[in-house]
């Protein structure tokens, strides 16, 4: 018998290419790794910015002319924004709220809850959501704008702290104004919140105020007011630094105006959220 | 009083010098932008500083008020040694430099008036406000801007933006003038004029300046002596003459291409 020897083949397995993998693998790594340290470089600098912004606040020498321009600046120009939006605030959250108190039977509870939710929530929130848009970006653009144009080379070599005088300034007007903006929009919104309520009703201003009051009291109103401080620290940090440290060209200034305001509205959002904890663990 | 190594060094200086460099060097990431050069400014001089752009000029006289640190050598201003001064002393240093910047730099939300009073309520704090007006009408009067006063730094040209900035500059009586292309982007007639101010405001406030130009006309209407900076480096160094006459081919060509963009500007502004 003829035995016919058949050749073995040696099965090698395939193993898939790797190697495009692990370079893709080490090009994200290093992408990523990049990113990261674009992050940390850019928080150390805050950091930096934050400690001699802090440093100069405790100077003698304190440039009050320009803190007053500031304060009028920021409170005078936002007025009529804050105006309108305080008024509609109250009056769309009475609107909207109205039909589901009466389906319980609890009209009477509006006012109470409209001037606890404006005080305490909506009032704060709203108004330093606009103040970060309008006064971020115009302390981000007109800060950019200058260290564009080396305007703030010039006062540097003219002997004076540009720190002091451009930052410091700024920084504490919104801290103080900003305060100030949230208490008249509360105002507004409840004015508003008792025009809505006379749509579909009829309630004297005394009476829809002593109802709105019998449910708010002092605790109510000191954490939501301490609070806008830091709204207001926070827009004005973030759009002075932000035009602070803009890069060279005209496009840097729009990059500083719509970064201060996209990073001061978040960060006003997470004050709220430590903000409410604080207060509920406290109260 | 025991002095210290940087007293003694101050005290070293010879009063002629204003400004001493040597060996300043200062890179930004890979780019070198100025190699290991030294110079020096001396009392009433107007020293020009000629070269392309890139060629690290602007770098040089920020270095000299300390905008840029730079990353060697050192930089000694009216005996002081820039690099080592607190900032106390950097900022008493600064009062005694004028910085006319490219762009002109006027600060855009202030009035002229309130532009020239700015430095003034700073730096000459014992002024009255008579003084400082009388001041600030003989400072715009100097540089023939009198009726500028009350406008803001949109409403003017190019050429008032620079005469308004030379004024806010030379209203703290500086006793040495850095002035950053200060012909740059303006018209030849206008940048004649700025010429002439700068040969004036040298001969009535008796200052030393560097001026930072690539304007060959500009040099030669206020150059005591030039320094051409190429690659970061001294290229040469001489009077207007030695530059014009010089057959050296990086010379030449740099003469015959800002002779060219003269001709061009001339043909421009009709």
């Amino acid at each position: 018998m003829v035995k016919i020897r058949v050749p073995v083949k040696k099965i090698i397995p395939k193993l898939p290419d790797l190697s495009k993998h692990v370079i893709k693998l080490s090009e994200k790594t290093l992408e990523e790794t990049q990113k990261a340290n674009v992050f940390f470089l850019e928080a150390g600098n805050f950091f930096l910015f934050l400690f001699s912004a802090t440093r100069e606040s405790f100077s003698r020498h304190f440039e009050f002319r320009e803190f007053l321009r500031q304060c009028y600046q920021i409170g005078n120009k936002t007025l009529p924004l804050i105006s309108v939006t305080g008024l509609i605030m109250g009056l769309v959250l009475t609107i909207q709220s109205r039909p589901v108190l009466a389906d319980f039977g609890a009209v009477s509870m509006l006012p109470g809850m409209v001037a606890l939710s404006i005080i305490r929530e909506m009032g704060p929130v709203i108004t330093a959501l606009i103040c970060a848009g309008k006064i971020g970006s115009g302390m981000g653009a007109e800060l950019g704008s200058m260290k564009v144009s080396e305007q703030i080379d010039a006062m540097e070599v003219s002997a004076t702290n540009p720190m002091r005088f451009l930052v410091i300034t700024r920084v504490l007007a919104a801290t103080l104004m900003i305060p100030i903006l949230v208490l008249y929009a509360d105002a507004l919104g409840i004015l508003g919140s008792w025009a809505g309520a006379n749509i579909k009703g009829s309630v004297t201003f005394t009476l829809f105020i002593s109802q709105a009051f019998r449910v708010v009291d002092f605790m109510d109103f000191l954490p939501a007011v301490v609070k806008t401080f830091f709204f207001g620290a926070a827009i004005g940090l973030i759009g002075t630094y932000k035009g602070f440290t803009a890069g060279k060209g005209t496009e840097s200034v729009g990059k500083a105006a719509n970064s201060a305001v996209v990073i001061a509205s978040l960060l006003v959002i997470i004050i709220d959220l430590i903000a409410v904890q604080i207060t509920d663990m406290l109260l | 009083m025991v002095k210290t190594k940087t007293d003694i060094k101050n005290t070293e200086k010879t009063p002629e010098q204003v400004i001493e460099i040597i060996n300043l060097s200062k890179s930004f990431a890979d780019l070198d932008v100025l190699k290991n050069l030294s110079l020096s400014l001396y009392n009433g001089e107007n020293l020009v500083v000629l070269g392309k752009s890139g060629s690290g000029k602007s770098v040089l006289i920020k270095c000299i008020v300390r905008l840029l640190y730079p990353d060697q050598g050192t930089i000694h201003v009216l005996g002081k040694n820039v690099s080592k001064l607190k900032r106390k002393e950097l900022a008493l240093m600064r009062e005694k430099i004028g910085f006319l910047f490219q762009s002109g730099a006027l600060y855009d939300s202030m009035t002229i008036k309130e532009n020239l009073e700015f430095p003034l309520r700073r730096i000459k704090k014992k002024l009255t406000r008579k003084e400082m007006d009388e001041k600030i009408d003989e400072v715009l009067e100097n540089v023939g801007l009198t009726d500028t006063l009350h406008k803001m730094p949109s409403e003017l040209s190019g050429g008032m933006r620079k005469r308004a900035s030379l004024a806010r500059t030379i209203i703290v009586d500086p006793l040495i003038m850095l002035y950053d292309e200060p012909t740059t982007g303006l018209d030849p007639v206008t940048s004649d004029g700025i010429s002439e101010l700068i040969n004036e405001v040298q001969e009535k406030y008796n200052t030393s300046s560097i001026i930072i130009t690539h304007d060959i006309e500009c040099a030669r209407a206020t150059a005591d002596r030039i320094i051409m900076l190429q690659d970061g480096e001294v290229y040469m160094e001489g009077d207007i003459d030695d530059f014009e006459n010089s057959t050296d081919e990086t010379i030449t060509s740099f003469f015959k291409q800002q002779v060219h963009n003269t001709q061009k500007k001339i043909i421009k502004n009709g």
